[in-house]
């Protein structure tokens, strides 16, 4: 056995063999697991959503009662940036991570603060409603540069289309440690709830401040406590905002509907 | 269990142990051992994956081309691994997005392959997933002594507990940010090796 088995005939057949059994396994796993990879996805997306409009309070935190009550609560709904317009098309099926290198359904921006480098044309954002029907929380989406790569996060934003309800980073980023990934502690997003974004100019007016927030400041209201030791992943949160919601972002929306009219 | 069994699963973990003494995998014990709940992780998919491919390549050992061992010894510990990561991702998605950059790089850990050649190539099918089991623990052995000092002190809690109450959070303590960065973790290990080599003075190598 050990004497011919090194002929060339032999090892092509081995190698051949292996790699089909291999990829056998390999493709069995991935295809069996999708459904729940999928649902996974899904859950901790409407999980961030809640959490960003402030109604995770309300779930039990198991995976049905978050689907249960953003199935009751929350609307996905399309808009057009530029125009502001709410458009046609299935949001569930929107993927801003595609729409972004796809250079039919993306621009660059004139003035990337964020640095995404290309902008999807369209957006999805999630109107929650109260009991009674009325829309309380709109959810936008954002992404923008933190120090190493891009971050994302869902900033809940109440009906004045002005003042923050939660901003929650989403885990997926590669921000270090103890410093930049300090967006997702408990601590600091107890900062936002309260927080206004725009000024009386409807200039976008939020930002974190190095050193703390001096209490009594005139911006105070616009104003977040940085992060001690991520001064760059500060900065991309503060660029982040003003770019989504500047004249790129969600800006020709906001101005439709800052004094009402969304439902 | 036989004895030799015994031996060839117990002696990785202090006797023997892939990192403290055959200085190996160092790369990815940095990068994991931030929190106990990431290094447990990792622990239980390198075990997975060494004893398993110890097992597979153990089996074919005879079959297997000298001329292509590695390649085939590669392709079975990359696909264990990526069965690992579709398990991760399915069954427990918060963790697989903090580590899944690092169990892809299971493929690229020297004590897996190193089990591969140096043992399963040789030794028989039971007893090489013995010592797949064995390497893994004593690599788990060291990523948590090293994660439960790392988080500690670097973040005050123990699998995401609060032990040392934060200044950050009203407490006391002032954390350790040093112990934040992955290369905090040569020291802890350099640590550990002292402390084997002073209870076991036989592994120090002879000048």
């Amino acid at each position: 056995m050990s004497a011919n088995k090194e002929t060339f005939g032999k090892t092509v057949g081995f190698v051949f063999a292996v790699c089909l059994v291999c990829a056998l396994l390999v493709s069995f796993a991935a295809v069996q697991l999708k459904p729940l990879q999928t649902a996974n996805k899904l859950l901790d997306q409407q999980t961030k959503i809640l959490e960003a409009a402030g109604l995770l309070e309300k779930t039990d935190g198991t995976s049905a009662s978050i689907k249960a009550t953003y199935k009751q609560f929350v609307e996905a709904r399309m808009i057009d940036l530029d125009s502001g317009e709410f458009v046609e098309g299935n949001p569930d099926l929107f993927d801003e991570r595609r729409n972004s290198r796809d250079k039919a359904k993306s621009d660059k921006p004139e003035n990337d603060l964020a640095g995404i480098n290309r902008r999807s044309h369209d957006a999805v954002i999630y109107l929650v409603r109260d009991g009674a029907g009325s829309v309380e929380t709109v959810v936008f989406p954002m992404v923008g540069s933190g120090l190493w790569d891009l971050m994302y996060a869902y900033v809940g934003v109440e009906a004045d289309l002005n003042t923050i309800r939660n901003v929650i980073y989403t885990a997926e980023m590669k921000e270090t440690p103890g410093l930049g990934a300090e967006v997702l502690n408990p601590a600091w997003i107890a900062l936002w709830p309260g927080k206004k974004i725009f000024d009386e100019e409807n200039q976008v007016r939020v930002e974190l401040v190095k050193g703390g927030v001096k209490a009594g400041n005139p911006y105070e209201a616009y104003q977040v406590d940085g992060l001690s030791g991520a001064t760059l992943t500060a900065n991309g949160v503060t660029r982040t905002f003003q770019f989504w919601f500047g004249q790129e972002g969600y800006e020709p929306f906001i101005a439709k509907y800052r004094n009402g009219g969304l439902n | 269990m036989s004895a030799d069994a015994k031996k060839v699963l117990t002696s990785p973990i202090v006797d023997n142990n892939p990192i403290a003494l055959q200085v190996l995998g160092i790369c990815s014990a940095l990068a994991v051992t931030s929190s106990m709940a990431n290094a447990l992780v990792m622990t239980l998919a390198v075990v997975f994956v060494t004893a398993f491919s110890n097992l597979f390549i153990s089996i074919i050992r005879n079959q297997i081309p000298s001329s292509v061992r590695i390649i085939v010894q590669m392709a079975i510990i990359a696909s264990l691994v990526i069965v690992v990561d579709q398990v991760l991702k399915a069954f427990s998605y918060a963790l697989s997005q903090e580590l899944s950059v690092f169990v892809g790089l299971i493929i690229t850990n020297c004590i897996v392959m190193g089990r591969a050649e140096a043992f399963a190539m040789k030794e028989k099918p039971g007893v090489s997933f013995m010592d797949g089991i064995g390497n893994g623990l004593g690599y788990g052995f060291i990523l948590l002594s090293v994660a439960f000092v790392r988080e500690l002190l670097g973040f005050g809690t123990v699998f995401g507990v609060e032990i040392l109450p934060l200044i950050q959070n009203g407490g006391w303590y002032q954390a350790n940010g040093l112990l934040v960065l992955p290369f905090s973790s040569f020291f802890i290990i350099g640590l550990i090796i002292w402390a084997i080599r002073q209870w076991k003075p036989e592994q120090v190598e002879k000048d």
